[in-house]
């Protein structure tokens, strides 16, 4: 089993015609995704790559079936095709656009809580792979391999760092979750602890966070209160200055709070195996399991 | 900008020089005139920017003192920032000073409101020593700001029924400002009342989110290209995301997790980084070559680290960019690169081939001791 995405997923790309949209759609069949189609608004009828194009979300769901999309569109129209996506029952939004404004993002948000049916992952991250089923985003599929280990991080080539890692050390994953890290999200480390938590084939799970809010902490008290499985954890930014916004929207340090240091600590407290280098997020857990 | 959204502030003009300093306090025509320094940072009352004028000849004379003068405040750093203009403003009749701020809180996702009775002093300091004077309220996203909010925080403030009053105007309007200007922060410390009952921003702070800057060519104008750092700058051109530290081994990384993830990992190998660098996900030949660029000026750069985890990015452009920067620019400094993901064995080929001297690492971990090494040794 996976978590989220699987042999099921009907998945669809708003923004297929577009240069990202095509490059990844067609990155996400050729990996054995069900890719049934795409959005562009004013190419409906059209196929683009030999998908079938379609001017609305609604439209697309309605001839193919889907329960998934992943969005490419550019950050100013972004919001729009989330809410856009969850207005059309869409289960599984996956946003990967980077740049969304923030008070677009909450009037996103606001909208998500009247459709409590779609979960959306992002925007400004990766997306989300399960090994030998199939991907919603960037992810290179080729460092990936199946197994029982879940990740779930905030910032997209660490995702892949993780996965790297733990492949070399012949450990595979259910599925791994880029959940972004800007200010306004989707899904959550503890909405994605949660789902590994009910899943039986997850065995571990890698979390990554970063610098900025207090979601890691967050999560921290979750693990202690409810979470079981083994957690290696790490922390970007333990060097980062105070006050400066490290590439992500979210990361940054202010007013004392959200130090890397401070989300370790919480971590640590928590029974989370938390490694100071990020060079040994594959070798922790593999020591963590014994092998 | 305040102003223009409806929050009362004080009469004021910005000079930048003395005589127009005399000028302006001549004009406004109160009998004390407060002189404060423009820079784009906060804490300027603490650092001697803020002055109290009690003639035109007092005006004039603080006006030439401070124009030209660094500034230190917490938010600056140890450099400063150098004045180069001043607002001179009305004289008020001060009766108290309160403290409010609209930022987002990540935790609720909504803007939250802070307010204070202890206005004029350092927030983050009275949030350490007297919490219980730190009042906050949640936006509702879908609402807005609603009466019986403000009134509350009016209240709690120790304001009468009439300047809480004034108060729920003023909040609705600072709040408009936050949405329709895409601010991710407004400070107004202090927000004043007069003797005469009257409420007035008379400092503000605002911050604007960068992504939201595409529909505001009028914030973009604002932006004081001259108080940042030039590398900045220089690498925003390029949308590089580019950050200047103390260290001496250049970062070129992308993905901003990865970039912090490498300065880390260079601080437990002994090292120091000299900047944060994320060239983003998608970037191309051209756009490496000029971060190459930048991170050369920096002539603290003793070793060039390259972490590359090729995502979208493939790793034969990334490749092509490093063999194209280092024989164009002739980089001087030994350069380690860790590449791994999309067409790496292509870029590691290209590398090789090239007839140009990188060391090169298979794990984070080892090109970070290289990298150590290398700055260490000097060459």
């Amino acid at each position: 089993m996976a978590v989220l995405l699987d042999k099921n997923t009907r998945l669809i790309v708003q923004g297929l015609t577009g240069k990202e949209g095509t490059f990844h759609g067609k990155q996400a069949a050729a990996y054995g995704t069900n890719v049934v189609g795409g959005t562009s608004p004013g190419k409906g009828g059209s196929t683009h790559e030999g998908f079938p194009i379609f001017n609305t979300v609604a439209n697309a769901r309605e001839k193919t079936g889907a329960n998934a999309s992943v969005i490419f569109v550019p950050p100013p129209f972004a919001a729009d095709a989330i809410m856009e996506a969850a207005d059309a029952g869409i289960e599984l939004v996956v946003c990967i656009t980077e740049g969304i404004p923030v008070v677009d993002m909450m009037k996103a948000v606001t909208f998500l809580e009247r459709h409590p049916k779609t979960r959306l992952i992002g925007p400004n991250c990766p997306g989300i792979i399960s090994p030998g089923k199939g991907k919603a985003g960037i992810i290179p599929h080729n460092i990936v391999r199946e197994g029982r280990i879940g990740i779930v991080s905030k910032s997209g080539t660490l995702t892949y760092e993780a996965i790297h890692q733990l492949s070399q050390v012949g450990m595979g994953q259910t599925t791994c979750i880029g959940i972004g890290g800007d200010p306004l999200i989707g899904t959550s480390h503890i909405d994605a602890l949660k789902l590994f938590k009910d899943d039986p084939d997850t065995e571990a799970v890698i979390m990554i966070g970063e610098i900025g809010g207090s979601a890691e902490q967050d999560a921290a008290a979750y693990i202690k209160a409810e979470f079981t499985k083994p957690v290696v954890g790490f922390i970007a930014g333990q060097t980062a200055p105070p006050g400066r916004r490290m590439g992500h929207a979210g990361a940054i340090i202010s007013g004392g709070s959200g130090t890397a240091a401070e989300k370790m600590d919480a971590l640590t407290a928590a029974g989370v195996r938390v490694v100071k280098s990020p060079a040994d997020m594959g070798k922790a857990m593999q020591e963590l399991l014994g092998r | 900008m305040l102003a223009r959204f409806g929050v009362p502030v004080p009469r004021g003009e910005v000079v930048f020089t003395p005589v127009e300093a005399r000028a302006a306090a001549e004009r406004l025509g109160t009998s004390v005139v407060v002189v404060k320094a423009q820079i784009h940072a906060g804490g300027r009352g603490k650092g001697g920017g803020v002055k109290l004028a009690r003639s035109l000849d007092e005006a004039e004379q603080l006006a030439k003192q401070m124009l030209g003068m660094t500034l230190v405040t917490h938010q600056t750093g140890p450099e400063g920032r150098k004045v180069e203009k001043l607002l001179v403003e009305q004289g008020l009749d001060i009766a108290r000073e309160l403290y409010l701020s609209i930022v987002i809180d990540r935790a609720v996702e909504a803007p939250v409101i802070i307010a204070s009775a202890a206005g004029g002093m350092d927030i983050e300091e009275v949030a350490a020593k007297t919490p219980e004077q730190i009042l906050t309220l949640t936006v509702n996203r879908a609402t807005g700001i609603i009466p019986f909010q403000a009134r509350k925080l009016g209240f709690g403030m120790g304001l009468d029924g009439a300047q809480t009053g004034k108060l729920v105007k003023l909040l609705e309007a600072i709040y408009r400002a936050f949405i329709e200007t895409d601010a991710s922060m407004i400070e107004i410390n202090p927000l004043i009342v007069t003797k005469s009952g009257d409420l007035l921003a008379l400092d503000a702070k605002v911050s604007f989110d960068d992504n939201a800057l595409y529909r505001h060519q009028d914030l973009k104008d604002l932006r004081d290209l001259a108080e940042e750092d030039p590398l900045e700058v220089e690498a925003s051109k390029f949308s590089l995301n580019y950050i200047r530290l103390d260290g001496n081994i250049g970062c070129m990384v992308n993905g901003a997790g990865l970039a912090m993830a490498t300065m880390d990992i260079i601080k437990l190998s002994g090292g120091e980084p000299a900047n944060f660098l994320d060239v983003g996900g998608g970037a191309n030949a051209e756009q490496i070559k000029n971060a190459f660029r930048i991170l050369m000026a920096d002539t603290n750069v003793k070793a060039v680290l390259i972490s590359i985890f090729g995502g979208i990015l493939r790793c034969d452009v990334l490749a092509s960019g490093v063999i194209a920067a280092v024989k164009d620019l002739g980089v001087p400094v030994p350069i380690i690169i860790r590449m791994e993901g999309t067409n790496v064995d292509e870029g590691k080929r290209m590398l090789k081939e090239s007839g140009l001297n990188f060391a090169t690492a298979d794990s984070m971990g080892e090109a970070a001791d290289k990298a150590v090494a290398l700055a260490k040794g000097g060459k």
